[in-house]
């Protein structure tokens, strides 16, 4: 089965807890500036919401790489970054819609989340359950059900 | 070994910035934040120096766990002597400023002297810079955080400053960072301010990762963490309900102070608690809490996001106050509304919001109004005297005027912005001030809860609830349950408190967590991040260090056992309501066994054998 991470911005307080195991997981260092997924703060709504690439089907950043240092990992899905390969350009930050993709100027390549090979160290980290990695069919079943508890007429 | 070894040295009147090594050998005898700054400043400092002239220094100082994954490590500390109270002063603040200063590479930062012009330190990375602040000087805590961020075109840069409130010479004056997060009592904003220095903005990429050991790090970090979500406390009750859970506890059990502490309970608790904040509102059917929010790497969460209800008198026509922010911690509802016999929630609210937006302290500032009600009631000010308030106890409209006032520094509230103590001198009535050394009380009653008055009477500095919270052996039952209303045991209770807190204020983790968490699980931790063979003893025993070094700080700073009390009040009038009807606090019974059980003299002096015992 195919996973992808579940992200549900209305359970995350806004801890960095998932900035930290990501940035400790690639970069072996706590450090929220390396991470690959970000929270971010909508202060004046009292709204938190982490982020991070959700691994399009057909992926901007991929297709855009002039020297093929973004591949597929055939297991997990996941569109990984070559870093031998990589040289830096930054086509694929241009070209992903999401800004998920982005430049670390301390290795000269681009960075972005590869789901950790299939373990992911943010969804493991998150105290509340907002980052989840689940059935990638199926990230809308939670809410799904939710709302299905809504629709059964009440006695 | 979880430290950066790097401190930065900022002389404010020279305007130079430099890098030195942090003292190992000191590190290795008092770890990091609270004790590590107060053996700083007690070397560096002489401790009769006036608190807001140049001699006086300010350490903003991280702990070795700060800015790593163990839950509630973001915590950093101030550190100074006290304007308000003239002892030592060590106000710990969450938020995302200590792990940014321990991601841009340093242990803590020490400010001494005063800049000829208003300055601000802008930290990157190694790169630390002071820049003019003119165009800083006279505007709020939102509107310089704002500015920063603009002319730096960074919206990931921390920053942590004063408000007019601390320009204007407000004795309770704090350092805000983020928005809304405080280092906020006995006037740290206010030396700050004192020394021309309006922020510190920062921005730290290198991370933390020289932990000792990872693998036992980890390991110690998770279960730890498990320990906190599993606690009824720190995994239900404050996530949901945030500090506020106390408000509905601590006035049924008669410990809430009323109307400047003339009673034990109050009628409006239920307006003003957690559960009111939960309640949607007629106007648009929102309730006042919109989230629970999280420092930095904390998995408990207990923080209040807010906002007023856009009907409500205190903010119409000023939209700057409709989004949602930092809303009320359990303090904070109780200085500015039982205190001062207030019950509108959304007045409290405002009032705390305008204690955020200018940096000042809502205990003492409540504190304080609920004096001048008192003594506004007994005839000892009028009108006149207030600029034209009609200060009643009760009053939602005396209370939010108040906090405008304090947070520009003007008319009465250039009053009301010396604290209590003060104000109740000028009008010749001093016991009415509900205050030790100079502080006001937080929001337990001593009478109500005997080892509260022993914890206030001692604290380091000054009327104090973080500095031995024996309200959770008292009435929560943790880590044992303890009878509130007699004095049995509480000396050894109170110190046991003390040191351990000392401990946990030292490590860059949050004192929230000691609702579930002992030294046995902190020091795990500890040792896992740094050299050193950091034991629960060990722990413990530092913890007795650092208690004693602030205490040999205070005595040579000029005070003695005779500031070791509480207000006539507290102990001469009896509770009226509740389980304590009839108690008054009975410190002279708890007192002399503590001076004991520490190694002090009957006059307070820690003896030559605790002080080399300890090795001070």
């Amino acid at each position: 089965m195919l996973k992808a991470l579940q992200l549900e911005p209305e359970k995350c307080t806004g801890c960095l807890q998932c900035e930290m195991a990501c940035s400790y997981e690639n970069e072996a260092v706590f450090n929220p500036s390396k991470s690959r997924i970000k929270v971010f703060n909508f202060h004046d709504e009292g709204r938190f919401a982490p982020y991070t690439c959700s691994q399009c089907s057909e992926a901007w950043c991929m297709h855009a790489c002039p020297v093929e240092a973004i591949v597929i990992n055939q297991q997990t899905g996941a569109k990984e970054v070559i870093e031998d390969v990589c040289v830096g350009c930054k086509v694929c930050t241009i070209a992903c819609p999401f800004g998920t993709v982005n430049y670390n100027s301390d290795s000269g390549k681009v960075i972005k989340c590869d789901l950790c090979g299939g373990d992911p160290a943010c969804a493991t980290a998150c105290p509340t359950g907002a980052i989840t990695y689940v059935d990638a069919d199926h990230t809308g079943l939670a809410r799904m059900k939710a709302h299905a508890g809504q629709s059964i007429p009440k006695n | 070994m979880a430290w950066t070894r790097k401190i930065l040295r900022v002389n404010l009147t020279a305007g130079t910035c430099k890098p030195e090594p942090l003292n190992m050998e000191w590190a290795a005898l008092y770890l990091g934040q609270r004790g590590l700054a107060t053996k700083y400043l007690a070397e560096e400092i002489d401790p009769k120096v006036d608190a807001l002239s140049p001699g006086n220094k300010l350490i903003m100082a991280t702990g070795p766990l700060t800015g790593t994954m163990a839950s509630t490590g973001g915590r950093y500390s101030v550190i100074t002597k006290s304007p308000l109270t003239g002892a030592i002063a060590c106000s710990n603040s969450g938020g995302f400023i200590g792990n940014e200063m321990k991601m841009a590479g340093w242990d803590m930062i020490i400010f001494e002297g005063k800049s000829p012009n208003p300055v601000y330190l802008y930290l990157e990375n190694e790169h630390a810079e002071l820049c003019s602040a003119e165009h800083l000087w006279g505007k709020s805590v939102w509107e310089t955080d704002h500015l920063l961020h603009n002319a730096h075109q960074d919206p990931q840069l921390r920053i942590a400053c004063v408000g007019r409130s601390a320009e204007e010479g407000c004795l309770y004056a704090g350092v805000i960072n983020d928005i809304h997060r405080a280092a906020g009592r006995s006037g740290v904003g206010t030396v700050m301010a004192s020394k021309n220095l309006k922020a510190v903005a920062i921005r730290g990429t290198r991370g933390v990762g020289n932990v000792r050991d990872f693998k036992a790090f980890f390991k110690a970090t998770q279960a730890a963490k498990a320990v906190l979500a599993g606690n009824p406390v720190t995994g239900e009750g404050l996530p949901k309900l945030g500090t506020q859970v106390l408000m509905n506890v601590i006035n049924e059990v008669g410990a809430m102070p009323t109307r400047n502490m003339r009673e034990v309970q109050f009628e409006g608790a239920n307006r003003i608690s957690a559960e009111a904040m939960l309640v949607p509102r007629e106007s648009d059917g929102k309730p006042n809490l919109v989230t629970n929010a999280a420092c930095f790497g904390c998995t408990i969460a207990c923080g209040r996001i807010s906002t007023i209800d856009p009907k409500h008198y205190t903010i119409a026509n000023k939209p700057e106050y409709m989004g949602a922010n930092g809303g009320l911690e359990y303090e904070a509802a109780w200085a500015l509304g039982s205190d001062t016999g207030v019950d509108d929630l959304d007045a409290l609210t405002y009032a705390n919001f305008i204690c955020n937006e200018d940096g000042f302290d809502p205990i003492s500032f409540g504190a304080t109004v609920a004096a001048a009600m008192e003594l506004y009631e007994i005839g000892a000010i009028t009108k006149e005297t207030t600029g034209g308030i009609e200060m009643k106890f009760g009053s939602a409209e005396a209370l939010t005027r108040s906090a405008e006032l304090v947070a520009k520094g003007e008319g009465f509230g250039r009053e009301l912005a010396l604290g209590s103590k003060r104000l109740t001198e000028k009008y010749g009535h001093p016991d009415l001030s509900m205050t030790v050394k100079g502080q006001e009380f937080p929001a337990y009653d001593p009478r109500g809860i005997q080892g509260m008055g022993l914890t206030y009477a001692t604290s380091n500095r000054g009327a104090c609830h973080l500095r031995s919270y024996t309200v959770s052996s008292e009435i929560l039952g943790v880590p044992v349950k303890t009878d509130p209303l007699t004095t049995d045991g509480k000396p050894e209770l109170v110190k046991a408190f003390q040191d351990a807190t000392a401990a946990v204020d030292s490590s860059g983790l949050c004192v929230f967590t000691t609702f579930a968490w002992t030294l046995e699980d902190i020091a795990p931790q500890v040792d896992a991040a740094c050299e050193g063979g950091w034991s629960p003893e060990k722990m413990l025993e530092m913890g007795e260090r650092i208690w004693n070094l602030e205490r040999k700080f205070n005595m040579d700073a000029g005070l003695t056992a005779a500031d070791d009390t509480l207000p006539k009040r507290l102990l001469k009038d009896a509770a009226k309501t509740g389980p304590a009807k009839g108690k008054v606090n009975e410190l002279h019974k708890m007192l002399p066994h503590y001076y004991e059980i520490r190694g002090w003299t009957p006059e307070g002096v820690p003896t030559a054998e605790t002080v080399s015992r300890l090795r001070l």
